[in-house]
């Protein structure tokens, strides 16, 4: 993996850009010319050298630059970050699970040394190093959870297990899609998902609940999800949508290519061993649609999936205000030939 | 699914019938660690016969270094609490699952009364140090029969100081539930795991009071019922398996080399539910997972501890 890191924005003047690199890893998500909703869940287990899915948490060039775009989110608003009483075991959790996979993937860049409680961690590319003990929140400049995840890409929403339900009692959400994480805390697992379009009547969401009661430490799983935006804006929340509402009006024809963006969500889910809750990592990639077309099938089966959404997930995924211009821009580039299943890129 | 190679380092015989036994990882390694409850389920290999019983660990939690079981004698034992009697000691090596968790604590909970009979003392010794470093409040309720069958007593009253309260059945009489239940604030949670007969009935008395379904966590492993063979033909496997009398027909299946799901093989979690496409006969349900429509929808089974009666059964695996 190329461990050089991008110097870019995700606001203002909008620098965030993708290498080649970047752009081929891409986890394009449509298998077929047509999208509905499904439980899609598979085994979180190690991809292709080099894909997103090579490692439990995936590291790029965006990372440093990430970090810093959620630190710029938390210092206006911290309530992006909430952390109920109960969760402590579930934040010293979740720091264990970071600072141990990203050490084991990426040694160059990250070094955890253990020696019982006493624990030692390197960040390289953020120049963070520090000694604390494990289990003692004095130790830490901030509490666990908040302290690692400032150094983590993509939100992380942490379910407590509970009256056979989970309960979104700890999360760091500072790139969402269009929700709330100060609005869905505590919520159990069916109330943070009835938004969501047709799904509840085909019972995807008692099948995934039920799943994921039974999901198991060591057996982590993932499963995709994707939205499009105007602008490779991170911080899409519900709060905040008086300052990027606008954006969504000023795609064109003209300026789809570079100003509109598929956005996937690899979504991974992994059992944590003291607390028994259920760390939920969101990891956001962005790519425009002209990076995305120097794959054309990638481009030819976007169209198509647009074309024959069904309006009411059309309008969910946000994209009524931009979809006219975006399938313009997409239409010269499909010449409806056959396109065999699967997501790889050429 | 994921297992862990350990090799058992200690034997110790802790009351009557009762064995407890340490083990490490094969290789050295720490391994992982666990929520207070959780469960490793062992497999066993018994005349050339995998067999796996569900045990709790019994921390304390915050120690990777070793995992601690204990196994109880079954006086109708398939073999498996046998085995581990009579052919496990110090050296021998085992395969056990990842730890899962099905008896957890609710942290929510105002005051967590956790109440044992016999061995099922066992998943609350990993609970108590969860309970002790979170610094909740609890009472630990613990009967058995006779001071002899009182397994790890003196480690309880360290760990619980005067938290802890024991009910010799020969000297005390019996736990009076009802009692213990009626006097505890509202928001306290109660656990109950002994025999089956303490934790119906401990179960039915909650509910009397009024106490939420919520608040009443339980763990029993059922053991698999015997029963007459009969035939069970998997329709996505393109396969037919012979459940024969002394064996689940989980067991039989995976004799069979099928990749069947399953978790705590006790009829607890559901995680080895299959669809009942066909069954010429009536299916037994010995779970404790499915709901009385279910079972009256005769639709699906646990193979983990149900069976039928039947000749032939159609399932969708």
């Amino acid at each position: 993996m190329n461990m050089a890191f991008n110097e870019e924005t995700f606001r203002g003047d909008f620098t965030f850009r993708n290498s080649p690199e970047s752009v081929r890893r891409f986890p394009y998500p449509f298998e077929e010319d047509e999208y509905m909703y499904s439980v899609n869940i598979e085994q979180h287990t190690s991809g292709e050298p080099g894909s997103v899915f090579e490692h439990p948490i995936d590291v790029d060039e965006h990372y440093v630059a990430e970090c810093k775009e959620r630190a710029i989110v938390l210092s206006e608003d911290h309530t992006r970050c909430v952390a109920l009483p109960h969760m402590m075991d579930a934040q010293w959790d979740t720091l264990e699970l970071v600072m141990t996979s990203l050490s084991e993937s990426y040694p160059s860049e990250f070094q955890l040394t253990i020696d019982g409680d006493n624990w030692h961690w390197v960040n390289k590319p953020l120049g963070i190093e520090d000694h604390f003990v494990f289990g003692d929140v004095s130790t830490l400049p901030m509490e666990p959870f908040e302290y690692v995840m400032r150094q983590v890409q993509g939100d992380w929403v942490v379910m407590d297990q509970r009256d056979n339900d989970l309960y979104a009692d700890l999360g760091m959400v500072t790139g969402q899609a269009d929700w709330s994480v100060a609005f869905d805390a505590g919520m159990s697992f069916k109330e943070w998902h009835a938004p969501v379009p047709h799904a509840p009547e085909m019972g995807i969401f008692d099948r995934a609940l039920k799943y994921l009661l039974h999901l198991q430490y060591g057996s982590p799983v993932r499963r995709t999800n994707w939205r499009m935006c105007v602008n490779p804006r991170l911080d899409t929340s519900s709060e905040t949508y008086d300052v990027w509402g606008t954006d969504n009006v000023s795609a064109t024809k003209e300026n789809a290519g570079d100003k509109v963006f598929l956005r996937v969500e690899l979504q991974a889910l992994f059992r944590l061993p003291r607390s028994n809750a259920i760390a939920f990592s969101i990891r956001t990639y962005m790519v425009s649609l002209a990076d995305l077309a120097t794959y054309p099938r990638w481009a030819k089966r976007l169209n198509r999936v647009l074309r024959s959404l069904h309006p009411d997930l059309a309008e969910y995924k946000g994209l009524n205000s931009f979809k006219q211009p975006v399938l313009d821009w997409l239409e010269p580039l499909d010449d409806g030939a056959f396109l065999e299943k699967g997501v790889h890129p050429e | 699914m994921s297992a862990l190679k350990v090799k058992v380092t200690a034997v110790e015989q802790v009351a009557e019938q009762i064995k407890h036994f340490t083990m490490v990882a094969e290789d050295g390694s720490p391994l992982p660690y666990f929520s207070g409850g959780s469960h490793v389920v062992v497999s066993m290999d018994i005349d050339g016969r995998t067999h796996r019983n569900a045990y709790s660990l019994m921390g304390p939690t915050n120690d990777n270094s070793a995992y601690q079981i204990a196994v109880r004698k079954q006086e109708k034992s398939r073999g498996g609490s046998v085995f581990m009697h009579e052919k496990v000691e110090p050296g021998t090596l085992l395969e056990i699952s990842m730890p899962t968790n099905l008896f957890s604590i609710h942290r929510l909970a105002k005051k967590h009364i956790l109440v044992a009979g016999g061995i099922g003392i066992t998943p609350f010794l990993s609970q108590i140090t969860d309970l002790n470093r979170i610094g909740h409040d609890y009472e630990l309720h613990y009967a058995y029969r006779s001071a002899e069958h009182a397994a790890f007593r003196e480690e309880i009253e360290k760990l619980c100081g005067d938290k802890a309260f024991f009910y010799p059945e020969n000297e005390t009489g019996r736990l009076n539930v009802t009692e213990l239940l009626s006097k505890q604030p509202l928001g306290s949670h109660v656990y109950v795991c002994g025999p089956d007969p303490m934790v119906n009935g401990l179960e039915l008395i909650a509910s009397e009071l009024g106490w939420p379904e919520t608040s009443v966590h339980s763990e029993k492993f059922l053991a698999p019922a015997s029963g007459a063979p009969f035939t069970v033909s998997l329709l996505q496997s393109n396969t037919e398996v012979v459940v024969p009398s002394d064996l689940s027909m989980l067991e039989a299946m995976e004799e069979a080399g099928i990749d069947a799901p399953y978790m705590c093989r006790g009829g607890a979690c559901g995680r080895c539910e299959v669809e009942v496409v066909e069954c010429d006969g009536e299916l037994v349900h010995h779970d404790e997972y499915l709901s009385d429509a279910e079972r009256v929808a005769a639709k699906k089974i646990l193979p983990c501890v149900s069976r039928a009666n039947c000749s032939r059964m159609v399932i969708n695996l």
